[in-house]
């Protein structure tokens, strides 16, 4: 009897310590919906028409949902096709940045040859370049090459920015794998490309996924560089572009503009919902390297 | 045989890395070299003539007042921006790197979300909903009795303005920037300082602030490099304007090269070799920092 009263005492006063805790989180949570505030607005405007949009004010809930305004930026902004834009371009530049950035890092790691350290060096020198200081020989060269206005010339662009981070992602993975392991795979009578294919690059998934999160990200929300591809191919734009543009030449329809806006932006906040973990581990890489 | 099969791995070694060397060499190591011959020519980009002119567009950025102005903005901006980012963001981190909070998961998920969202789309967004006349900040502000603010028009409110959106925009990277350095320090420390009896206080001064003093260096690094690549944000927030107040190196290039109806691009290129070296030195000052704060630990022990 007692006994029971002892633990029942406890576990209120457990209760009670935690108390702040959760006020401080309740507190916290508010201050999380007015930072994503923009969000449900954005994703309110663009169910409302906009007649109500300008009345309405802050109320989030739409008093009729007008679907109405999605058929608008699909078709009429052409959202439809800047997002095929997008996706063929981010899907195409992930793959291969992911694979350069692999066996760069991999060969890196793994082997000392003439200049390694020379080519390392030049990398790390590199970290910090801003688009705006490489863009105009960039698009010379690709005016050139004839590879401006164009999907894939814009992709090779895009593919050739430094990802130095990523590189030293794999970079620093790979070396920490000790030596017995190649050497196994090499006396199974495995060649150079085979011992990298299917022994260490299965080995570095993590940094793999790391990678793709990061350039998958990266390259949808790029703007500069596809901003300048397509100054004369409209029907080029990715949707960062193409909401720009939409600005321009209509600016009344605010509740079009916002469903293109969450057309463009759901893909990616989706991504991060499921991947975050890989996300927040390429993030922090950057600290702890 | 072996001298074979050593020849034999260079190649491969070599077949790895040519995808980096291809792209990297030609979108980021040429541009950056290539830069400096282009702002010693004088050429409109269509033309296959490019009259070389030697410092002469050096000499016309540096006397152009709109070029010393966006060097201003952008170095005011970073001054605006990265003790915001660099502080705020480690009380937050340290709140939720807090075992005993609950809903941790979510809140960390939210204060991220910004991050991973289209900058320039975002941009767009927030000058709909910062609208002088029907945004629904303004709605509140009338509703409150004050009158609505033009947030992005008015000369000195839209770079502060810009700069809070970017704070908010960015918060989480550098947030997750401290909390993989506060995990760095092991929750043990904190229970056998607590069991000797040390406070909240304490505990921050004589352990968290420590442990975290090498962080701060490398996160400031980090941060204010990431606010030289605001182009994004500031184009699409205000484009520049009103009257060039919020015009930030990046604007100013793009305006010379690819905005004019005659494209400059030796002048936008000498400004860009300019903001190049800016950001190179800002960089170099501030690895030197690192550098010295270590030795200077070092002698301490």
């Amino acid at each position: 009897m007692t006994a029971q009263v002892v633990v029942r005492t406890d576990r209120q006063r457990r209760m009670l310590r935690r108390m702040p805790w959760w006020i401080a989180a309740l507190f916290l949570v508010g201050i999380a919906v007015l930072w994503i505030f923009p969000f449900l607005w954005m994703l309110s405007a663009s169910l409302k028409d906009n007649m109500e949009m300008f009345a309405g004010g802050l109320k989030l809930w739409p008093s009729k949902f007008v679907w109405d305004n999605y058929a608008r930026a699909w078709n009429d902004a052409h959202f439809g096709r800047y997002l095929i834009n997008t996706v063929v371009t981010t899907v195409i530049t992930v793959v291969i940045v992911t694979i350069r950035c692999a066996t760069a890092g991999y060969v890196l790691a793994r082997y000392r040859f003439r200049g390694s350290k020379l080519f390392l060096g030049v990398l790390i020198a590199t970290l910090f370049v801003p688009t705006g200081y490489t863009i105009i020989p960039v698009v010379k060269i690709s005016m050139q090459l004839h590879l401006i206005d164009s999907l894939g010339g814009m992709i090779l662009a895009l593919s050739g920015g430094a990802y130095v981070s990523a590189i030293l992602l794999y970079y620093g993975y790979f070396r920490q794998i000790p030596r017995e392991l190649e050497e196994a795979a090499i006396v199974d009578g495995a060649g150079f490309v085979r011992t990298f294919f299917s022994v260490m690059l299965p080995l570095a998934m993590p940094v793999t996924a790391t990678v793709a999160v990061l350039t998958f990200i990266t390259t949808w929300n790029a703007f500069f560089l596809p901003l300048v591809f397509t100054f004369s191919r409209p029907d080029l734009r990715t949707v960062s572009v193409g909401m720009q543009a939409f600005v321009g030449e209509t600016a009344t329809d605010w509740s079009g503009m916002a469903a293109a806006g969450v057309i463009s932006i759901v893909p990616v906040v989706v991504l991060f919902i499921f991947l975050q973990r890989y996300f927040v581990e390429g993030i922090s890489g950057a600290v702890k390297s | 045989m072996t001298s074979r099969s050593v020849r034999f791995k260079t190649t491969w070694i070599w077949i790895f890395l040519v995808p980096t060397v291809v792209l990297y060499g030609v979108y980021t190591i040429y541009p950056i070299i290539a830069s400096y011959w282009y702002s010693l020519v004088e050429w409109n980009g269509f033309d296959a003539d490019q009259k070389f002119v030697g410092l002469s567009n050096y000499r016309e950025v540096f006397a152009d007042p709109l070029f010393w102005n966006s060097f201003k903005v952008t170095l005011f901006f970073m001054l605006l921006v990265v003790p915001a980012r660099v502080l705020l963001t480690l009380l937050l981190a340290m709140v939720l790197n807090s075992p005993k909070l609950p809903l941790i998961g979510l809140l960390r998920s939210a204060f991220f979300i910004p991050v991973v969202t289209t900058t320039a789309i975002i941009g767009v967004v927030m000058r709909f909903i910062l609208d002088p006349a029907s945004g629904p900040i303004t709605t509140v502000l009338t509703k409150l009795g004050f009158g609505g603010v033009d947030f992005l028009g008015d000369q000195h409110l839209a770079l502060p303005t810009a700069a809070v959106l970017y704070v908010w925009k960015f918060f989480g990277v550098t947030m997750i920037y401290w909390l993989a350095a506060l995990q760095t320090i092991p929750y043990e420390l904190y229970e056998a300082a607590r069991i000797d009896g040390a406070g909240t206080g304490q505990l921050f001064r004589h352990i968290t602030l420590p442990m975290l003093k090498p962080f701060l260096i490398i996160i400031t690094v980090l941060t204010v490099e990431e606010t030289f690549h605001n182009f994004d944000l500031m184009y699409t927030l205000t484009g520049g304007g009103p009257y060039f107040h919020t015009e930030i190196i990046e604007i100013y290039i793009y305006r010379w090269a690819f905005a004019a109806s005659i494209p400059q691009l030796g002048h936008a290129s000498a400004a860009a070799v300019i903001f190049g070296l800016l950001v190179a030195v800002v960089g170099a000052l501030q690895l030197w920092g690192v550098y010295a704060g270590r030795r200077l630990r070092g002698d301490q022990r």
